[in-house]
């Protein structure tokens, strides 16, 4: 026992004190939380640029006026202007671009045009389009002769924004966004597909370093095959559960301070009492809620909402199950061959499954309660990528735990099985190895 | 006593039969050799002693007792093919491989501290093994095998790959373990190295024991009655009168003298052939040319071969 703390010591630090892997554990934090904090920055922040705009009217003055100044934007009606002359003399006069509307048929523009020395941003273009249609939209009213016009108008104005709620068994509610819950299956997902590739083929490598340094048979003079193997593959997923662990705390670090920089105080005391309005008395608060939240808002607020817990400890154990599985598989491969190279032959039995399983996965975080999904969510080899793809989505406490019993079961299969087999490959040189002959090591005795 | 009896030992492997009821017996504090060729099934002897692969029959005697798991730690064990962590560093490499045997840190420390200084190795400590040279990785699969002081050791080709001042200084280090008390048992192709170290002797060929003994009485048994003379005198002469007791196998004038190598003729003594030899000229030395280990080696490998019909690999 001793020794195996000893092997998976070591295993662990040579991978720990790696440079490419302290790179890792703390670049990718950075990417994720910058993948989470930029578009709601920028959805508060936006171009923060003033921009004057001239609008020139051909003929008439229908449109003066109608379109809003924004804290960016500010429109300038000119009148008795050139277009012609505009065209090529508006930077000098200090605009940023020159809004042309030329003349009316019935009502509408027979074109509207933006000059600019750059693409202007969508946020401009959607200004001024919305202003002019509300604009047409009202004067084409108008011309019906209606009393009350704006009254009725007010009244009329609706906007309908879904919100979800997920309701369990035990009759709680939580506020849900198929968005997100679709974005976080899709992630744990592909990063469980991920993880267990990647260190499953860590186990394959280390495996083979033993071989063609030949360094095995000094070390199984001291130790039992099957505790090196063991050892190694513990020590690797420790090595999987640090990087994922730094990344979770590290991530939500970076989100927190991010949050508090770049997120304007009032956002978030509004996401924040939003959330207690919505725990308390959840259909009937949102629709009187005083201040309607815009996007951002709301999609903080669905974060806030989503179960990470549950999401972090399946993650977890989904992790070490399909990871000791694999595990087991790949140490079977590296044990069997001289170098990398060799691997090809005996690697897809190990690809495909997992391929497949990805495969479902894309399919299961659209359609988490289908037939399809729900079967590879059950079987060993492919259920940690489909798995986790539905667990966001919730997931029935007996298939959970029938699908990680499964695991289970199967991965001790599969160590013992790999213990077998390493135990007579580790120790054969220049010799290739056919599927007959991981069969027989298999049946060797002792 | 003996301190390693291995009894009856066979081992099957799927397509050939490794070793075919081998029996060894290794008195203690000596230095034991195993010889034989290629494919004889002695790395795979010494792999059962280890405990890395099991015999299907047969059983290993370890200091009276059968062998147990927790023996490693009182083996060493330095195999054929054998290497290091190429990016551990030299001093963590050997650590590692210290505790697995056994050691605690703070005595592995002490015992490491003694040998890297007596190998001049020190200063690499903390360099990766990657950047160590071939002799020296060689010194350091030494000191991590010997580390613990175990009772026996086992070097399976110690020499090979040694350059020839690193492996006198191995002989001389399997030497000194032997006067502090330690077994070596080594398997090696080089013959001339079981002469100048080797108290006992298994010949392996073919899965099975052909040849066990104190070196000595080996050599003994397979003696051919030859001598060597060196002799002031003319050859002819000797050709002339001495034929009838012994033939003269090598003649080789080396400064104004003769060095023979003669065969004595069954049931003649030595003493005769002294006598005769002094009438013709001055004897500078005379003494039995043993058969070499070599010599032992190919004959008996050879003959068995030709009795089994099989061609030797």
């Amino acid at each position: 026992m001793n020794k195996i703390i000893l092997i998976i010591k070591r295993e662990y630090l040579s991978r720990v004190k790696k440079k490419s892997f302290i790179i890792m554990t703390l670049l990718a934090p950075l990417l994720m939380a910058a993948m989470l904090i930029i578009p709601f920055w920028m959805m508060s922040k936006g171009d923060d640029t003033e921009k004057d705009i001239a609008v020139v009217e051909e003929g008439t003055s229908l449109f003066t006026g109608v379109i809003p100044d924004t804290k960016t934007m500010r429109f300038h009606y000119l009148e008795d202007a050139s277009m012609e002359d505009l065209k090529t003399t508006f930077p000098d006069l200090g605009y940023y671009g020159v809004l042309y509307i030329s003349p009316k048929q019935a009502l509408v523009p027979g074109s509207v045009e933006f000059w600019c020395k750059q693409q202007p941003p969508l946020e401009v273009t959607m200004h001024i389009s919305n202003a002019l249609e509300k604009e047409i939209e009202r004067l084409k009213l108008e011309t019906y002769n209606i009393s009350n016009l704006d009254e009725i108008l007010a009244s009329v104005e609706t906007n309908i924004q879904i919100q979800t709620f997920k309701i369990s068994g035990s009759g709680e509610v939580k506020k849900s966004n198929t968005g997100i819950t679709m974005g976080i299956a899709y992630i744990s997902g592909f990063l469980i597909y991920m993880f267990t590739f990647m260190f499953g083929a860590q186990v394959m490598r280390g495996v083979i370093e033993e071989k063609t340094s030949r360094i095995v048979e000094v070390i199984i003079s001291s130790v039992k095959p099957f505790q090196l193997m063991l050892g190694k593959i513990v020590g690797i997923a420790l090595v999987g559960l640090t990087q994922f662990v730094s990344w979770v705390v590290l991530t939500g670090v970076i989100v927190f301070i991010a949050q508090n920089i770049f997120l304007p105080d009032n956002m978030m005391e509004q996401i924040q009492s939003g959330q207690s309005i919505m725990s308390a008395v959840p259909a009937a608060a949102q629709a009187s809620s005083p201040m309607p939240m815009n996007e951002a808002q709301r999609f903080i607020e669905s974060i806030y909402s989503v179960e990470w817990g549950l999401i972090i400890l399946t993650f977890i154990a989904y992790f070490m199950g399909g990871y000791l599985l694999y595990a087991s598989l790949f140490a079977i491969v590296g044990s069997a061959v001289d170098n990398e190279t060799d691997t090809q032959q005996f690697m897809l039995p190990i690809t495909i499954p997992m391929i497949l399983g990805l495969f479902v996965m894309l399919n299961a975080f659209q359609n988490p309660n289908s037939s399809i999904a729900f079967w590879f969510s059950l079987i060993p080899f492919t259920s940690p990528i489909v798995m986790m793809a539905r667990i966001p989505f919730g997931v029935p406490v007996w298939e959970l735990t029938t699908s990680l019993l499964l695991l289970v079961i199967t991965f001790i299969l599969t160590t013992w099985m790999a213990g077998k087999i390493y135990r007579t490959g580790i120790l054969m040189y220049g010799k290739k190895v056919s599927y007959k002959e991981l069969w027989k090591w298999l049946r060797y005795k002792n | 006593m003996d301190i390693l009896k291995a009894r009856n030992i066979v081992k099957q492997f799927s397509n050939h039969l490794a070793l075919d009821k081998v029996s060894i017996h290794v008195p203690e504090n000596t230095i034991y050799g195993l010889l034989g060729p290629n494919g004889a099934g002695k790395t795979t002897l010494l792999r059962i002693i280890n405990q890395i692969t099991a015999p299907d029959e047969g059983e290993i005697i370890f200091k009276n007792r059968k062998l147990k798991a927790e023996d490693v730690f009182d083996i060493g064990y330095l195999p054929e093919e054998r290497g290091l962590y190429k990016k551990m560093t030299v001093g963590e490499q050997a650590m590692y491989l210290a505790q697995l045997k056994g050691m605690k840190r703070s005595e592995a420390v002490k015992k490491l501290r003694y040998w890297f200084e007596k190998f001049e190795i020190q200063p690499w400590w903390n360099k990766k093994v990657e950047e160590l040279s071939k002799g020296m990785q060689q010194k350091l699969q030494f000191i991590v095998t010997i580390l613990h002081e175990p009772s026996l050791l086992i070097f399976d080709e110690p020499f090979s790959g040694f350059d020839p001042i690193n492996a006198r200084i191995l002989k001389q280090e399997i030497q000194d373990l032997k006067k502090k008390g330690a077994t070596i048992i080594f398997s090696t192709h080089d013959m001339g190295s079981v002469e100048e170290l080797c108290d006992h002797i298994t010949l392996i060929n073919r899965s099975r024991t052909l040849l066990e003994g104190p070196i000595d009485k080996v050599r003994e048994e397979y003696r051919t009655n030859r001598f060597e003379v060196i002799f002031e005198g003319s050859p002819n002469l000797l050709d002339f009168t001495l034929s009838s007791q012994y033939k003269i196998i090598e003649n080789i004038p080396v400064n104004g003298t003769q060095r023979l190598l003669i065969e004595i003729v069954d049931g003649i003594s030595t003493n005769e052939i002294i006598s005769s030899l002094l009438t013709k000229g001055k004897i500078l030395s005379f003494n039995e040319k043993l058969p070499s280990m070599n010599d032992i080696f190919i004959q008996v490998v050879e003959e068995e071969n030709k009795k089994t019909g099989r061609k030797s690999n």
